[in-house]
């Protein structure tokens, strides 16, 4: 049960990070467009809504980057039985919370979008 | 290798390549984006008027936008069915087509110096 929900919440954290590649290729042009449509892009995503999806996103990031790292031992063969699963699953959601913690609380870009100052 | 099976594990091939190459691209981008003192169009012109820096960022956009591709599409393949899935997978495919030619041409717009 508990490694199914972390496989599904890979699937969920993937097409969230899709999304996020959407804003980064949107980010891209409107800096490309110029200062003026730079200025409304980043007007919008410094907004509260737009700040709690890119907060959710740095976290989708770190969870999938390690669940990630999970399935490349999977895949050459390691780590199938079911404590070890049990147990990398819970090494992968240790280190993205602490990875997405650290991010949001002490670089600049992870304060603003957590609204400390 | 052909036909379904051949392009089913090239599939399968291809998101590990992707996944492998977005581990330090990500992690550069993430780094990189999360360092600067601001996000203002000045310090973000002049990040990616570096061509090294806008290779990179030309380089992650490409890996990102492939992975999400070959990501989406097998979630539609399992959760998507009858005459839906292929309309869908080509829809999503033509959102990334269109997705990946705004990178390249908002890339090469930043790295000759953006809009002075």
């Amino acid at each position: 049960m508990y490694t199914m929900v972390l496989s599904i919440l890979h699937r969920a954290t993937g097409l969230f990070l899709s999304a996020c590649g959407f804003l980064y290729v949107a980010w891209l042009a409107a800096a490309a467009l110029g200062p003026d449509a730079y200025a409304r892009a980043v007007e919008c995503l410094s907004s509260l809504p737009a700040r709690l999806v890119l907060a959710v996103g740095l976290a989708a990031f770190w969870y999938h980057l390690f669940a990630g790292i999970r399935h490349f031992a999977w895949d050459a063969g390691y780590g199938f039985e079911k404590p070890t699963a049990r147990r990398s699953g819970a090494i992968v959601l240790i280190l993205a919370a602490g990875a997405f913690a650290a991010t949001l609380l002490l670089t600049p870009a992870g304060r603003f979008l957590a609204g400390v100052p | 290798m052909s036909g379904r099976a051949g392009s089913a594990s090239r599939h399968w091939r291809n998101q590990r390549l992707t996944a492998i190459a977005l581990v330090p691209l990500g992690l550069w981008f993430l780094a990189s984006l999360l360092r600067q003192p601001a996000l203002d169009y000045a310090t973000v012109s002049g990040w990616f008027a570096k061509p090294l820096q806008a290779f990179l960022a030309a380089l992650f956009g490409a890996a990102l936008l492939w992975h999400s591709m070959q990501g989406v599409q097998v979630v539609i393949e399992d959760y998507v069915g009858g005459r839906l899935r292929g309309t869908t997978i080509r829809v999503v495919r033509l959102l990334h087509v269109v997705a990946a030619v705004a990178l390249a041409f908002a890339i090469l717009r930043l790295a000759q110096g953006g809009v002075s």
